[in-house]
């Protein structure tokens, strides 16, 4: 009861904080400092379409380096939480029932229209709403696709450790060969910018944002595959 | 307006949440409540970017880049946000792995039954 109620009190008073803050809320009427800066500098120095895109891959393009290392840790870390104990390959105790016909032709149409989906969703990053992030979860959604329609398949983790790795290590050659041929570390000027609104604009931010979309995919991909190897059978 | 009402949204999205981890004792509840809050903070931090009668910070034939700066709502909240939620699938998933881990050891999901920590 004594517990009930003081949870009760402290949701009060945040939400006092909160009723507080929403009052006295006056929305900006013109864009702050920063925020100016990236909308009248990107098209030009930048060549991106998307301003978002612009500021998260070469604004604060190290925050992003960053963001992918922590989800490296992440996917580590559960793999290696997971590992432990029952890493024998055991048989089913039961003999599982087939999926289904909807299921299994449903998945063999699907799948390449999502992965092209997702190739298509960090590609063009630079011009639509989308990026790396994105599209690397799109293509972790195609993996548990592959999944639900058989629980028993089991994905290569040196292919996904691979494809991991290699697109890091990628990322970060083009952020040096920022510092040796353009402005500064992860600078995307190190290719021409192009003409603006084209796929091959803005310099080295479609790839950059392809290999995160692929670095990000395996590693959601292989959190996936970790916790589906703990199912019982 | 509009951001008002996301806002007030946002916020009480962050309470429930908050009062689904603090009175449910059941671990998988919690990171359920847990993810619910984690959408509130989102959404109250894309609701301050927000500013009326401005559009999307991508720059097209309906926005020429020299007019951006009096037309398009502010980006930076936005890049945050996409950071936001990346790292918010991250920790979801290790509370996951970590939950799997307990029940494991004490074949119970009751967060009674984990007296390690209490005091």
């Amino acid at each position: 009861m004594i517990k009930r109620f003081t949870v009760m009190l402290l949701l009060a008073g945040l939400g006092a904080i909160f009723a507080g803050l929403i009052q006295n809320y006056v929305p900006d009427e013109e864009l702050n400092l920063t925020a100016a800066y990236y909308a009248a500098h990107t098209a030009k120095d930048i060549g991106a379409a998307n301003i978002v895109t612009a500021i998260i891959v070469t604004y604060r393009g190290l925050d992003t380096l960053g963001e992918v290392t922590v989800l490296f840790l992440t996917a580590a870390i559960i793999g290696l939480v997971l590992s432990q104990g029952n890493r024998q390959q055991q048989q089913p105790q039961r003999k599982l029932p087939p999926p289904g016909e909807l299921l299994v032709t449903g998945t063999r149409l699907l799948l390449p229209l999502i992965l092209l989906f997702g190739a298509y969703v960090f590609t063009h990053g630079h011009l639509t709403p989308g990026g790396g992030f994105q599209g690397g979860a799109i293509i972790a959604s195609a993996m548990l696709l592959l999944l639900l329609s058989n629980p028993l398949k089991r994905f290569s983790h040196r292919l996904i450790t691979v494809v991991e790795s290699a697109s890091g290590l990628a990322f970060v050659i083009i952020g040096l060969l920022g510092m040796v041929w353009a402005g500064g570390f992860l600078d995307n000027r190190i290719l021409s910018t192009g003409t603006f609104g084209e796929l091959f604009s803005a310099g080295a931010i479609p790839i950059i944002y392809a290999l995160v979309g692929l670095k990000v995919g395996a590693e959601f991909s292989s959190m996936l595959v970790s916790l589906s190897e703990t199912e019982e059978l | 307006m509009l951001a008002t009402i996301a806002m007030i949204t946002g916020f009480l999205l962050i309470l429930i949440g908050l009062y689904g981890a603090l009175s449910n004792r059941n671990i998988l509840r919690m990171i359920v409540a847990f993810t619910v809050a984690n959408t509130g903070v989102n959404l109250v931090l894309v609701a301050v970017g927000y500013m009326n009668g401005r559009t999307a910070p991508i720059l097209n034939d309906a926005i020429a880049a020299g007019e951006a700066i009096s037309r398009i709502i502010d980006p930076v909240p936005q890049a945050l946000v996409l950071t936001a939620i990346v790292i918010g699938v991250g920790i979801t998933a290790l509370m996951l792995a970590y939950t799997y881990k307990l029940y494991q050891t004490r074949g119970s999901l009751d967060i009674a039954r984990h007296t390690e920590l209490k005091w």
